[in-house]
This record gives structure tokens, sequence and C-alpha cells, in this order.
């Protein structure tokens, strides 16, 4: 039961082969036995899962499923979700539990869909590895010495080890597509404003996507029928319209011209996960795509200029965490500075803090020009080079990291490193496109995975592709050893 | 030394949407505490703000009724600075790129005449809680009903040169945007509230001494007194050869003095940045011109009609264009009785003292403009007298019908039929042989004043009702 697609539950369910009850329990017994390896999951009730895979049964039989009716999915802890804990991964919120749906959730209910539980993190989304968590870190199920990436860990390892179908994660610059990556499972970014952020703990609203994350394509652009469509309490979320997703996934790739920026096949990037990239590459050239060589000229100056963007509208965000209305409050503040201070030192960890410090920096007065300023206008050339780009190809291909998931503690102390393992996904959040990252083969029992971006608007190209690759491989199907050991 | 003091202002106005500026909570004044807060109001994790599109639509009435720049595209921004009635921790409001431009209107100084003061922009931005000191014990509390309030701030250019005109720009500032129909103005409720920028210079000097800012300054009174205050400060501080320091001070109203902020209070460094969570405001002509399209008589355009068109003087056209309720009055009593010059006597002296003495606006007098029109008509066409007139006012003030409904009832129509009067007339003149006598000794020139007695005496025994030059030529008659 837990190693079906979620294409295969909704027929299932629908065909009443089995019923939700059967399907949620058998996640939650899973999560119940094997999560003590992961820590994928920072809350589970079991209870309520089970409650609403009751009410999904009374729906089936009636036969008045939506699209995801009885299908459990786990969603990252990030989007409020009502009457359960939602801490974002941090002290701050450990004891935050939302009156309201995010938009996504709400979503998700309609469409019938279960929610498992809610997935770790590292701390408001800042970090590659889910080290960061309040939680403590999540593991990767392919191997526990590893990190799973982040920041939605806790969302590919529990998709990765079956704890799970699927689940939500959500990407400011890589956090769907780089934990995916290294969890062996597939993750799409969105188009930016393509997914409502009403009720997502914000990071950086300019760049911050919610995204489906999930074993195959075909599940993502299932996931992402649910999820996709504007929200009017959203001012930043697009009036464009959808389309079903899962309608072209087999359109042939014949002529299809695919850009290959050489800025992401150069000097950083591991030689064994460049093979891995190459061999997916002359997959899809086998089915007729054209591989084209391209540039993104501005690469270079990628990292610094989301590191001034991303702080800095985080800094502001992060400032109604106060101790005054809800989360953490430290123990009798003598004043108001006092409350301010410890509770935001106390609440907060070391990255978030530092983020803080470098948002609040970027900003000052003074400071502005050199940097936030001339970090918006650097975005603007980085946008630019995309969109020369899909002049001459209809998506762009490359290395989701510059490597394989490395071990637990290992960057955890050195920021800068860290920050070099987004050297590839975050200029997609910069210019607000749509990314995928596929898996693509393994360096030493290790996933890697394949980035595929587009142009705005398109991600049912980028799926289409991802599902021809994973017609002809079988990289997205392979589990680890670990979550085999499970009883059902 | 004879100093020219400079001052700026800076009003922040509420503007009269029924729902917040970033969220769907009611704006009405005077609720319980935090009961018209929502998640948005509150900054909960995850909210987002939503424009409220007739927060917009009244920031462009503003700016049009000032003749100014409105942008096609202007940006909210962030300002940040902690403080607990703020729940998001920063402000969404307009820095670089405000939605009204430059623009200018009329002040009415105190002897008349009028003078134009300019505004070097207007911009949206929400208004903050409220932080509750007393009632707590030691704590403060928060009431966020307030917090997401569309305000506009108002921005005055350094035109203003003195108290009187600071409280005259208020005075029209405050005339302008009821009429507008965007805010209520109510000062009291803190719909309009100052801060004030103020510097001294030599006189005849172009250059700008340094300035000092007072906070929150409330009342036309206070600004006056906040004012006066600040320049003997100031002065004093420069006679003396000192400097004045460029700080923010607050006008404490108690003790009427200003003093300074404490540094905790003046947050220094906003980081203004552009608000990621909402798109630039882009509007087009279409827009614009649909708004100017609904734009009232504005009280100079107004003022000026009522001084051509009903030959009004400058003081009543200004005292009757003060607020567009009480023009709209006038005009309808105007039209009713056909003599504007009465109607402007009648609404300015009965009715706005009665409305005075009852603390009444007029937007709830009880006597209708129709009403106070045909008690004119009766006037004008002799029904009543003058004074017979106030009667009958005071009457419907009471809520006893129209004039002729009142005249009517109380049988006080004027007593016009000639051997009515003849009777009335012979009856005086008999009861009062020795005046007949004096009268008949007395001399042209005394008589005049002689015949007085006796047209008092046809009065009372008429109860007022006679018709006064009806009762002269019959006593010009007999008293011969």
């Amino acid at each position: 039961m837990h190693n079906k697609s979620v294409a295969q539950l909704v027929k299932g369910l629908r065909e009443r082969q089995f019923s939700s009850v059967e399907v949620t329990r058998t996640y939650l017994n899973r999560i119940a036995a094997l999560d003590c390896h992961y820590n994928s999951f920072i809350s589970v009730d079991a209870e309520v899962a089970l409650a609403a895979a009751a009410a999904a049964d009374k729906s089936l039989a009636a036969g008045n499923g939506s699209a995801l009716t009885g299908v459990p999915i786990a969603h990252k802890d990030i989007f409020c979700t009502d009457g359960t804990l939602t801490s974002c991964g941090s002290r701050m919120l450990a004891n935050f539990v939302p009156p309201y749906d995010a938009t996504v959730i709400q979503r998700f209910k309609s469409a019938g869909a279960v929610m498992l539980g809610k997935t770790n993190m590292d701390e408001f989304a800042m970090g590659s590895s889910t080290e960061s968590s309040f939680y403590g870190p999540t593991r990767n199920p392919w191997n526990t010495e590893l990190v799973p990436g982040g920041s939605s860990g806790g969302s590919a390892a529990a998709v990765a080890s079956l704890l799970a179908p699927a689940a939500t994660g959500t990407d400011t610059g890589g956090s769907i597509r780089q934990p995916a990556a290294f969890c062996g499972i597939t993750g799409l970014k969105p188009t930016y404003g393509r997914v409502s952020r009403l009720g997502m703990v914000a990071f950086a609203s300019s760049l911050d996507q919610a995204g489906p994350m999930a074993h195959s394509a075909e599940d993502c652009a299932l996931l992402l029928n649910t999820m996709a469509g504007h929200d009017p309490l959203d001012s930043t979320s697009s009036t464009a319209a959808t389309v079903d997703y899962c309608a072209t996934l087999g359109d042939r790739l014949d002529g299809l011209r695919i850009g290959l920026p050489r800025e992401y096949f150069g000097e950083g990037l591991d030689n064994a996960t460049g093979k891995c990239i190459d061999n997916a590459l002359q997959e899809l050239a086998a089915q007729g795509a054209k591989l084209v060589d391209v540039s993104l000229p501005h690469s270079a100056l990628t990292i610094p200029t989301y590191y001034i963007i991303a702080p800095a509208e985080a800094s502001t965000n992060l400032s109604r965490f106060d101790g005054v209305r809800y989360g953490y409050r430290c123990d009798n503040p003598i004043d108001l500075h006092d409350l301010y201070t410890r509770t935001r030192q106390e609440g907060f960890g070391d990255e978030v803090k530092r983020r803080i410090l470098v948002g609040t920096y970027a900003l000052s007065a003074g400071y502005y020009d050199a940097y936030y300023k001339k970090a918006q206008q650097v975005r603007r050339l980085i946008k630019q080079d995309f969109m020369n780009c899909f002049e001459q190809v209809d998506i762009i291909a490359g290395p989701t990291t510059p490597g394989p998931a490395f071990a637990l503690g290992t960057k955890s102390n050195d920021p800068i490193a860290m920050y070099l393992e987004d050297v590839y996904t975050l200029a997609v959040n910069l210019a607000g496109l749509p990314g995928m990252s596929v898996p693509a083969g393994f360096v030493d029992q290790k996933p890697v995975g394949l980035q595929l971006i587009g142009r705005h608007f398109e991600e049912a190209r980028l799926l289409n592709v991802a599902h021809r690759f994973q017609q002809a491989t079988d990289w997205h199907l392979r589990t680890p050893g670990s979550a085999q050991g499970a009883h059902q | 030394m004879e100093w020219e003091s400079v001052i700026g202002l800076e009003v922040h106005l509420q503007l009269a949407t029924r729902s917040k500026i970033f969220s769907g909570s009611p704006t009405a004044f005077g609720a319980e505490p935090n009961t018209q807060a929502s998640a948005v109001d509150l900054a909960m994790p995850g909210m987002l703000p939503v424009l409220n599109e007739k927060a917009v639509c009244y920031a462009v009435r503003f700016g049009l009724g000032i003749g100014a720049h409105i942008s096609k595209r202007s940006v909210f921004d962030r300002k940040n600075y902690f403080y607990p009635d703020l729940p998001k921790g920063y402000q969404i409001s307009q820095f670089e790129s405000p939605i009204v431009g430059r623009g200018s209107f009329e002040i009415l100084l105190e002897n008349g005449n009028t003078r134009s003061i300019g505004i070097t922009r207007a911009h949206l931005e929400e208004d903050a809680g409220k932080s509750l000191h007393e009632d707590f014990h030691g704590q403060t509390g928060i009431d966020l009903n307030r917090a997401g309030t569309p305000l506009l701030e108002i921005v005055s250019e350094p035109d203003i040169r003195n108290a009187a005109e600071a409280v005259a720009y208020l005075k029209a500032l405050h005339s302008l945007v009821t009429y507008l129909g965007i805010s209520d103005g109510n000062m009291a409720e803190g719909s309009m509230r100052c801060d004030v920028n103020i510097s001294l210079r030599p006189a005849g000097s172009e250059t700008l001494g340094t300035r000092a800012e007072i906070k929150n300054v409330n009342s036309f009174r206070f600004v006056e007194k906040a004012i006066r205050h600040e320049i003997e400060r100031q002065s004093a501080i420069l006679e003396d050869g000192g400097k004045v320091v460029q700080e923010t001070r607050l006008y404490d109203a108690e003790r009427d003095e200003t003093r300074p902020m404490r540094s905790k209070e003046v947050a220094n460094d906003y980081r203004y940045f552009p608000e990621p969570d909402l798109l630039p405001v882009v509007i087009d002509d279409a827009y614009i011109e649909a708004i100017r399209s609904t734009l009232p008589e504005l009280p100079a355009d107004k003022r000026q009609r009522f001084l051509t068109q009903y030959g009004l003087s400058k003081y009543d056209a200004n005292v009757l264009s003060d607020s567009r309720a009480l023009a709209d009055y006038f005009e309808s009593v105007a039209a009713e009785c056909g003599d504007a010059k009465i109607a402007a006597n009648w609404v300015q002296v009965e009715l706005l003292g009665q409305l005075n003495r009852d603390e009444r606006s007029i937007e709830n007098c009880p006597v209708s403009a129709a009403n106070l029109g045909g008690l004119i008509r009766r006037i004008l066409d002799h029904s009543i007298s003058g004074k017979i007139a106030k009667q009958v006012f005071e009457a419907m003030w009471q809520g006893e019908g129209s004039a002729d409904t009142i005249i009517e009832a109380r049988g006080l129509q004027q007593v016009s039929d000639s051997s009515a009067l003849e009777t009335i007339v012979d009856e005086v003149i008999a009861a009062n042989a020795a005046q007949v006598k004096q009268y008949l000794d007395a001399d042209e020139s005394k008589r005049k004043k002689l015949v007085g007695f006796f047209v008092g005496q046809v009065m009372k025994l008429s109860k007022g009702q006679a018709n006064p030059q009806m009762v002269n030529d019959l006593l010009a008659k007999k008293l011969l």
C-alpha cells in the first residue's frame, strides 16, 4: 500500500479497492515505526487524520469524491493549519496553533486530501540542511548520516522513506528542489504567484513559493492542480489562467530545445554529479530534444544578490515575532525593551538571527543604496539573462545542486559553504520562474537531481519533460533500503 | 531682532472608508477593544495585506481637490520600527512614490482674505493601534481596533507664517475634506492629527532656520498654543545667541508646553523599502476622470459663487460656505423664499444661533430648509412681521410643523383688514385723550416721536399682528 503513487491511490480509492482509513492508517503506522530514524515530522495527529480519512471514505461511498479525496498528504510546518501546531521549525512558534488554514491547506481540504502531519524544516525555512530546526535535524533516508537538504527536508525525507505518498514544500532559494534532489524525489517550485502565499509563514515575500513534492512528475502535476490558482487575499498571486497539469504530461519531446547554461556546468560542479546530469540530458536528446549551449552571464552575482534581498525581506517579516500577541515570550520581562530582546534572543536560532542582522544592515540608512537597491538592479539583470535564453530555448536544464547530500554537521558552522549549496537554484527564485528537480541517478548511493527551469507559468512543460524522462528511467522509483524494513 | 516663523504641517487624516486599508475589518470608532481586529490586523503569521480600493479613490479625490499631480503608479513601502501597538513591526506607508504629488488650496485668513498654501505631497498609510496605560496596574494594554485604519498623510509646504494661519489652514483642510466626503474630520476622535514643523529666521531672510517638529497636536486650539510656545522658545534661544537643535518635541496640553521626546520615542532609521506583499498601485486616466466627474463644488468656488450669484458680503459668503451641509441648507432656503440676502441673514443669525445653543450640527437641524424658506416667504408677503416670525421659528424648532401650519394654528396672521384696524385705532384714540392733546399741541418735529405711543398701543391690542404700515397710515389720517 505504501508503495503506491498518488495517481494509483486516487484510482484505488475511487474504485473502492481500499479505503482512505486503511491507507491513512498504513502511513500513520509507518510514521510511528520509522520516523524515529529520520525525524521528518514535527507533529502527527493520528486521530484527526483518521477522522478526515473516515469522512473521505463517506464521500467516496456517496460518489462525492473530489480530485484527491482520501489521499494522505504531509504538509511542511510552514503552512498554517487551523487547530494544529504550526511551528515553522522555531522555538518562537513552538506554542502557536493558528485559528485559520493557509490557502494551500484549504485547497487540499476542499480536494478531499487527508493531512497526515506537519513536516520538519529549517527554522523559518532558512537553511539547506534542515539542521537549524528547533525540533532537531531531519536525516536523509538514503543514509541517515547525511542531511536531507532543506529547508523542506522533512517533506523530502517523509516522501523518500514512504512515510507519505506526497508532501507540500516551500521554496525561497531552492528549498523544494535541493531536498528533492538529495532525497531522490521529484519537486516543483511553481512560478512566483502561481500558488497563494496566504497562511504560509513568510520568509522572503518576493521569493517564497509553495509547491508539491512527490515521487513522480505525474504526482506533482496532480498536487499542483489542487494548489495552483488565484487567491484574492494574496495580492501577489497571479490571475493568469491555470491549466490541467496532467493533460500534457505525455506530449512528445521532439524538437524541444533545452538550454544548457555553461555557468551551471563549470567549476564547482562535482564530476560524478555532472556525469549523471549528462546521462539524463542524453536520454532527453534520445527522445528528440535538442541540446543548446546557452549562457546566464550574471550567474556569479546570484548568491550575493540573493543574500541581500532574502535577508532584507526576512528581517522585517520576522519583526512580528515580538512576544506581544502570540508565540514565544521570555519569562518575567522587566520592561518593553527586555521583552523584545530576550524574547527574540531566546526564541530565534543562530541562522535566523544571522539573517535578521544581515537584512537589517542591508536596509539601513547609508547602506540601502549600496546593498538593497543595487541587489534589486542586479536581480533585474539576472531575470533578463533568463528571458534572453528563453528566446532561443524552451526550457533550461542543469544540475539541481553542485553535489549530492553532505554529512550532517559538516556545513552547519560554515554559512558560506551552506549558501553555496543553492548556487544553481537561487536564480530561479530571483527571476520568479518555475523550476523542478527530477531524480537523475546516484553518486555513491546518494541521489542526484536534474533541474529543469521553464518560462513563467510554463509548469506544464516542465512536468511534461520530467514525466517523459520518468517514463524512460526508474530513478524516481528507487527507494532507500532503510524504508523497506517496514511492517504493513 | 525681528524673527519670521516658517511653519509646515503634516496632517494625518483618517479616511472614512467602512473597512480598513488592508483588511476587511470595520473602522467604526468606539467599539470594545480588539473587537475590530482580524488576523491581518493582528499580524498573525502568514497573513497578507489586500489594498482597499476605496482608500485609493479617496486619496485621488483629495489630490483632484487640491489640483495636485496624481501618480499613475505609486508604491507602498514598509516603515520599520518596533512598538507594541504596531503588530507587524512595520507600518505600510508610501515613501518614495506617494499617490498625490504637489498641489495647493486656499485658506481663509482672519481678515476675510484668502491665501494659497502649497501641498508637497499626500500619501496613503495604515494607522497603528493604541497603547492603554491606565487600568492595567504597571502593564500596558493594546487595542488594535484602530490598527490598519486608512490614513492620508498630507504634508504642506513651509508656507505658513504664524499660529493663526496654521489654524486657518487646518480649518480650510477640514472644510475641504468634508466637502470631498473623504473624512468625517472629527478631531475629537482623532480623524485629523497634526505634526507641526517650525523654524525661525531673521525677517527678510530667504534661508530656512533649524526646525523642530512638534508631534501629535490634536485640536485647533492646541495647534495655536503649541506654535505660539514654540515660537517663543526658539526666539528666546536665538536672541541669546544660541542655536535651535533639530529635534522632535511633544506638545503637553496639560502643562501647555513643548518638551523634547525621549530618544527612545524617536526611531531614527525606519529602513524603508518597497512592500513586497503589495503590487504597485497603478491607475489610469479613465479611473481619475471617473472620480473627477463626481467631485462636488469645492469651498473656494462656492465662496466665489455666493459673492457673485447672490451678492452676499464676503463675510456671509465665508460663513455660509464653511461646510457643505450649511451651504446646501442656505441655498435651499434661498431658493425656497427667493431672497438670498434675507435667507443668509436668517440662517446665520437665528438658525446658527439656535444650533449653537442646542449644541447641534446643521446635519441634525430640526427645522428643514423648506420650512425656514416658507417662513421667510411669509415675512416677504407681509403675512407676518419679523417679530412674529421669530415666534413661528421657535415653534418650528419645537417641531410644530411648517410656518403656515403654525401661523394658522396660532392665529398669527398680520391684521391687514382696514375696518378691523380702524376700530382698534379709534379705540386707542378714545382711551388716550391726554396723549392725543399732547400730540396735537406738539410741532411737526416732535409728532413723529409721539405717534410711536399710539402705534405701540395698537400693536398691543392686536397682539402684534397689526400691519404696521397700515396702522401708521390710519393714525396719520385720524390724528388731525
